[in-house]
């Protein structure tokens, strides 16, 4: 069977260890599925979905998994709302997203269904294997409204069979609310033939501080789930995995961000919670002080920024990590950073705005307010991790950018990388990672606390400790010698080697690499997160003789060089955002005044090319069906064939009544 | 720097640091204003504790009294309205080996920073913080200030000002974990210098509000106490702020009062007919977050790399 498929071909052998053949049962050749778990919140979905997702990673798998997360901590059992779950993609080579549509799906109980169907996630055909025990609940209520669900079900094409959960768990454990999750992760483990004892040394791993009579207990159950679907299910799936030539390591984003910020020697994260962005901070809790660092959890998020800058002005590398709302908060302080030349790294994980806007689903809306928000003219980098192995390198690379150009760097992610969990090659260590111990040897007398050099902007910063270094930082216009001075050439000039600090930064890279062929007639644009997706798109479009490329920016100020040049081979570029963007189709709209979204905003000042955007901002992450009905359309409008054009804002999947499940 | 020590010893081989060598740019102030009076006592203060100057940071908002850093020469850090408490307490986070010193007036830490003023004094890190309490806003022409009695006319309530103004002592004393709490006046150096060094001593976060005068925006607003030493509370205990005799003289109103009473504390930090000068509180003992936060400070690169080697084997598939 050869790999690939609509996923990258991975390097690496294949696995010896290749399921048993079972002749008793009918073998389904696959090459990627996607699965679902989905639950009332508290039955342990996701635990099971993470321990399949990361079982399947150590079998060889490419894998993404990403939560399905209910709008409320505690919502009501057995409610639409309260789907909570995990989808888990596993493909025989990468995988880079989360896919289109289920292929299967396991489900505690028929409501929560609803939701995922609400959400465009099934599709005609999907196989749901779904608890039967409300099929003879004693409260009427529930045995109409699981009569009534399947009816629907059947009606939308869902490939539904009935599974005694509760019975076949009942068996083990007076608790199956507790228990039934790795009753399911048994059941998986047959159904994709996946590594018993692999299976079993996870179990160990996630309940090792709970002790042995609970590791039994679950294990006893992952080995009736398994020897369940065996005699009942009649059959199973074939998707072969490929051992990788290299160490792999499996985490979500934010765990990313917080190994990377530990790898990169960083001493303190400050930070107030702000959902998508505490995680980080819960994960650095449980490690960082062993390896030397604090978790600092401010009162608000302005101390948080506060806190940071003051360790960084006294020579211990700092953090701060929040979301959109925080980092409205944080932007007069980002200021001083800038104005003082404060090294300082800034994560922001971004989810939906304005305002409070969608706290637990992913936008791009960040971009613009993270560049310009604060007052003044204030110059800085701004980089964007395109997969979680990023998120863990640019931590490095951001600490190294904010102290060698003296100033923030704010790195964007967004909710889709923070929980999005994918393995990737096991980072090696390197010493230099780490920031340097703080100098404390004697300034040289005479050289001012901004000795600007005149070409490139950059200058050294004295460290509290250093004899004859003092000086007095202030977020006032100022001289070399942090002189408060309201003059205008003194303004000027700091203004402008602050401006140059970017600009010395820029001439050091490199133009950045299309996906695709160099030239052609449509080339996408995006940042962020939705790599994965765009390049599965494009990809499936190029296989269907599409001469569309795309290009994925990781440094969003200053951009990297060459933009122009790479724009002039399409006949028509246009960025792909998780952002608001008008239609044209709307009232008022016109070219003219179409407000476009933040990439595309930017390139089209930047390069002075016609870009166009497609955009939306549907709260969960881009997927490649969409793109590719986006890339289609444009190219038929390209070629003068009535194409489509895939209005921005208008979700793909409008199925709020099942039966529209096409 | 080499010179007499105050005891008339000489010694080469240590730097001793005199008053020129904490004194920067010339203070812009205006005439009268008590924040000359305020720099030159902490100047002296740190001329006696010979502090470092490399090693001693000065902290302040914005305002007329937040320029305080650049008359000195020591390290400093001027920032943000409001905001010097949450970069004073990450300046101490990890450098113990620092001397932390905040300044802020009454809108900084009363108003726009009312958040960190109360979450700071719980954090109990050690510096010493002093608000200069000119009851107005200086720096922007003399607007209201939360602390502005009322019937105060200011440029936004020429009529005079509505709210009683707020009482900044028992806020500070009423918060959980609070350790050192002193009021002084700009107007008596001596008690200024007892204050400063009590706070200074201090192990934890001592706050001292310090009456200031205004000349320009709240002309006279103190005539009355400088002319009446009646109505002053000096307040009096071997463990509080003592003042040589002489000194003490001036003030007959006194009340003995133990500084380790924080009811006794709060009582006489409500009082509105005196104005009490003096400790109303101090506990050595209280929990210090600075203590926590650089109780790691010199792991060794060894043992980060052996750390994250660990988490990576832990997220190892
Ligand atoms: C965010 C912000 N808001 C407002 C100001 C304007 N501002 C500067 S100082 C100040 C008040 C100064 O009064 P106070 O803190 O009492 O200090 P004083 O000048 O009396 O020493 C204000 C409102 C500012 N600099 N920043
Ligand atoms: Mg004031």
């Amino acid at each position: 069977m050869k790999p690939g498929g609509a996923t990258e071909p991975p390097s690496g052998t294949a696995n010896p260890d290749r399921a048993p053949d079972l002749p008793d049962l009918e073998r389904i050749p696959i090459e990627e599925h996607i699965v679902e778990i989905v639950s009332d919140s508290g039955e342990g979905a996701q635990k099971a979905g993470q321990s399949f997702g990361t079982l399947s990673a150590k079998m060889g798998n490419g894998v993404w998994t990403v939560e399905i997360i209910p709008a409320e901590i505690q919502p009501p059992q057995r409610s639409r709302a309260g789907a909570s779950g995990i989808r888990i993609r596993l493909g025989s080579g990468k995988v880079t997203n989360m896919g289109d549509t289920a292929d299967l799906v396991v489900a505690f109980n028929e409501q929560v269904l609803y939701s995922r169907i609400e959400q465009g996630a099934l599709r005609q055909g999907t196989l749901v294997l779904l608890e039967n025990k409300w099929a003879t609940s004693n409260m009427p209520e529930i045995r109409e409204a699981w009569v009534r669900a399947r009816a629907d079900f059947e009606r939308a094409g869902l490939d539904v069979r009935e599974v005694p959960m509760e019975t076949e768990c009942l068996k083990l454990t007076d608790n199956p609310f507790r228990g039934k999750n790795m009753w399911v992760l048994g059941l998986l483990c047959h159904l994709y033939q996946r590594d018993l004892e692999k299976a079993e040394d996870q179990i160990r791993t996630i309940f090792r501080r709970k002790g042995d009579q609970v590791i039994d207990l679950n294990l006893k159950l992952l080995r009736a789930g398994t020897t369940w679907a065996r005699t009942h299910l009649g059959f199973y799936y074939d998707l072969p995995t490929r051992m990788s030539d290299q160490p792999l390591v499996v985490m979500n984003g934010n765990e990313a961000v917080g190994l990377g910020a530990m790898a990169s020697g960083m001493e303190v994260c400050s930070m107030y919670p702000i959902t998508p962005a505490t995680s980080v901070s819960h994960y650095l809790s449980e490690v960082f002080r062993d390896a030397g660092g604090v978790v600092h959890q401010a009162e608000d998020e302005i101390a948080a920024i506060g806190f940071a800058i003051g360790c960084s002005y006294a020579g211990k590398t700092a953090f701060t990590v929040t979301s959109g709302p925080g980092l409205a908060l944080k932007d007069e302080f980002i200021g001083l950073a800038v104005m003082a030349e404060v090294p300082l790294v800034v994560v922001v994980v971004q989810r939906g705005g304005p305002s409070t806007g969608l706290p637990t689903k992913v936008e791009q809306s960040d971009l613009l307010s993270a560049l310009y928000a604060q007052p003044g003219d204030p110059p800085k980098i701004i980089l964007a991790p395109a997969t979680i192995e990023e998120c863990f390198h640019f931590m490095i690379t951001a600490r190294q950018l904010a102290e060698l150009t003296r100033g923030p760097v704010i790195v964007l992610t967004d909710a889709n990388l923070a929980t999005g969990v994918q393995p990737y090659p096991r980072p090696q260590f390197k010493r230099e990672w780490l920031a340097p111990p703080i100098d404390q040897s004697p300034w040289k007398p005479g050289v001012p606390a901004y000795d600007w050099d005149p070409e490139t902007g950059f200058s050294q910063r004295p460290i509290p400790g250093q004899k004859d270094g003092m000086y007095v930082l202030t977020g006032l216009a100022h001289d070399e010698g942090s002189h408060v001075a309201y003059d205008p050439e003194t303004h000027e000039r700091g203004c402008n080697r602050r401006s140059r600090k970017v600009a010395a930064f820029q001439s050091t890279l490199k133009s950045p690499k299309v996906h695709g062929e160099g030239a052609g007639d449509l080339l996408l644009v995006g940042w962020g997160s939705t790599m994965g997706a765009i390049e599965e798109a494009v990809d499936k479009a190029r296989k269907r003789g599409a001469r569309v490329s795309s290009l994925h920016l990781r440094i969003l100020s200053p951009f990297e060089p060459g933009l122009r040049e790479i724009f002039g081979g399409f006949k028509k570029v246009m960025t792909i955002e998780l952002n608001y963007s008008d239609s044209l189709a709307d009232p008022y709209i016109t070219p003219g005044n179409r407000r476009y979204a933040q990439l595309a905003w930017l390139l089209r000042a930047k390069t002075l090319v016609d870009v166009d955007c497609f955009s939306v901002v549907h709260g969960h992450p881009l997927q490649p069906a969409m793109i590719l009905e986006v890339i289609e359309g444009e190219l038929a409008r390209l070629h003068g064939q009535p194409g489509r054009r895939l209005e921005t804002a208008a979700p793909l999947a409008t199925g709020k009544d099942p039966s529209c499940l096409a | 720097m080499f010179g007499l020590m105050p005891n008339c010893r000489l010694d080469l081989k240590k730097p001793y640091y005199c008053m020129a060598d904490y004194q920067g740019a010339e203070a812009r102030w205006c005439p009268g204003c008590g924040d000359h009076a305020v720099l030159a006592t902490v100047q002296r203060l740190c001329r006696d504790k010979q502090l470092p100057p490399e090693k001693t940071v000065f902290v302040s908002g914005i305002g007329c009294s937040s320029r305080f850093p650049h008359y000195m020469r020591t390290y400093g850090f001027h920032g943000l309205h409001g905001r010097a408490l949450p970069v004073a307490a990450g300046i101490r986070m990890r450098r113990p080996d620092l001397h932390v010193f905040v300044v802020m007036g009454d809108g900084d830490c009363c108003s726009i920073g009312t958040a960190h003023w109360v979450h700071t004094i719980r954090y109990n890190m050690k510096m010493v913080v002093m608000l200069f309490d000119n009851e107005i806003y200086g720096l922007t022409k003399g607007q209201t200030s939360p602390t502005s009695r009322a019937g105060t006319r200011s440029s936004t309530h020429p009529s005079g000002s509505v709210l009683p103004g707020l009482n900044p002592l028992p806020i500070t004393l009423g918060v959980t974990n609070v350790s050192f709490v002193a009021q002084t006046v700009d107007w008596n150096p001596a008690h200024m210098m007892a204050t400063l060094d009590a706070a200074y001593e201090h192990p934890g976060f001592a706050f001292i509000r310090i009456i200031q005068r205004c000349p320009h925006f709240a002309k006279g607003l103190h005539e009355e106490l400088l002319a009446n030493p009646d109505r002053t509370l000096y307040l009096d205990h071997k463990q509080g702020i003592t003042l040589p005799d002489e000194v003490a003289r001036m003030y007959k109103n006194r009340a003995r009062h133990d500084p380790s009473d924080l009811i006794a504390a709060l009582t006489h930090a409500m009082r509105t007919d005196v104005i009490p000068i003096g400790l109303f509180f101090q506990d050595r003992s209280r929990t210090r977050y600075d203590v926590y936060g650089a109780a790691n400070i010199n792991t060794p690169p060894e043992r980060k790399e052996a750390m994250l080697n660990r988490e990576l084997d832990r997220f190892a598939v």
